[in-house]
């Protein structure tokens, strides 16, 4: 099997799904394409079975508040035999943040997206043990989400008062 | 020649064959020159109590030779780097172990306030979850800083009463962490 170029691999891809999947350009060279949470386990399936997408290298998420669709989860996959990596976007409403599991697909795909429960509130539909993997397990927040503030509250000796402001 | 210096006996009444003085001052002076250091060494601060025990330095000299590695048996906790609030619950149960008489010092930012951590995950100081005898500034602290905050616990120890723990101030001071 010989190497692949991210035209051609963009063109399978349409072949196959049509427009239920659109590009979102290829910065650096990375084909970045989103697609729908319906159709996400069709696409990574597709990527991993018929184009040999056998490595996932990360799944996180990116909050942007503004959009009508907040949630992203972003999926990073490599195939080792094309020499060609791939990102895959789905967002999702910010009062449904639900999307099927990759775990059927890739066992790594467990703690990663456990993790991005843990830090942005995914709900991984169908996860085996979807609970906190790196936060104190008594956390109430999701703190990557924008509206939870970076800074500890108990902090006191950055207090203005200590600057005379 | 090594020039050996014997430490100033507490004042007392001295006469031909007998010496008496207090006993608090007597057991302090007994534990100041012994104090057995657990040291919980978490990132660099930890760095420099290595350098602060090793041979430049040695804070064996300051009667603090043999770590403990055991709560049980020492009596001064080190927390030297940044806690995260995972490690919390962890550095709170080495503390409750450690029998009393019991010192705490707090080495470096991270450790007293949270230092440049300040984030979510970092407890902002460990005054948070236990009490601090001396705090020890720097990021991390020279040797030199480290072992001036050793001789502040030594003269901590040196002036308490001998019975500490029955102090209602002490008593209160536990009670407001949640230690009994």
């Amino acid at each position: 099997m010989g190497k692949i170029s991210n035209e051609e691999l963009l063109q399978n891809l349409v072949d196959k799904f049509g427009d239920k999947i659109s590009q979102l350009g290829d910065p650096y060279g990375l084909l970045t394409i989103e697609t729908t949470r319906e159709e996400l386990i069709s696409v990574l399936s597709y990527l991993k079975t018929e184009q040999q997408f056998i490595h996932l290298t990360d799944i996180t998420a990116i909050h942007y508040p503004e959009l009508a669709k907040p949630f992203g989860v972003i999926y990073h996959i490599h195939s080792l035999a094309k020499g060609i990596r791939i990102r895959v976007k789905v967002f999702l409403a910010a009062d449904d943040v639900h999307i099927p599991t990759a775990v059927e697909l890739w066992d790594g795909a467990n703690w990663m997206e456990r993790e991005t429960y843990d830090f942005f509130g995914v709900i991984f539909d169908g996860h085996p043990d979807l609970r906190r993997i790196l936060n104190v397990d008594d956390m109430t927040v999701f703190p990557m989400r924008r509206e939870f503030p970076l800074e500890d509250p108990n902090r006191i000796d950055k207090k203005d008062y200590f600057f005379g402001r | 020649m090594s020039d050996i210096q014997i430490v100033e006996a507490p004042p007392g009444v001295e006469g031909s064959g007998f010496f008496a003085t207090k006993l608090d001052e007597a057991v302090g002076l007994a534990r100041s020159y012994s104090l057995w250091p657990l040291p919980f060494a978490t990132s660099c601060c930890g760095i420099e109590f290595m350098a602060t025990m090793g041979s430049h330095y040695d804070l064996s000299r300051f009667g603090a030779e043999r770590l403990s590695f055991s709560p049980r048996q020492a009596d001064l906790l080190m927390v030297m780097g940044t806690i995260a609030k995972k490690m919390a619950p962890v550095l709170r149960q080495v503390y409750l172990q450690m029998a009393e008489p019991r010192w705490v010092m707090a080495v470096g930012a991270c450790a007293s306030s949270g230092g440049i951590f300040d984030t979510y995950s970092v407890l902002q100081g460990i005054d948070e979850i236990i009490p601090v005898d001396v705090y020890v500034p720097g990021c991390p602290p020279r040797p030199e800083a480290i072992i001036d905050g050793f001789m502040n616990i030594q003269k901590l120890v040196q002036t308490e009463s001998g019975r500490r723990r029955e102090d209602p101030k002490y008593q209160e001071l536990l009670a407001k962490y949640g230690i009994l």
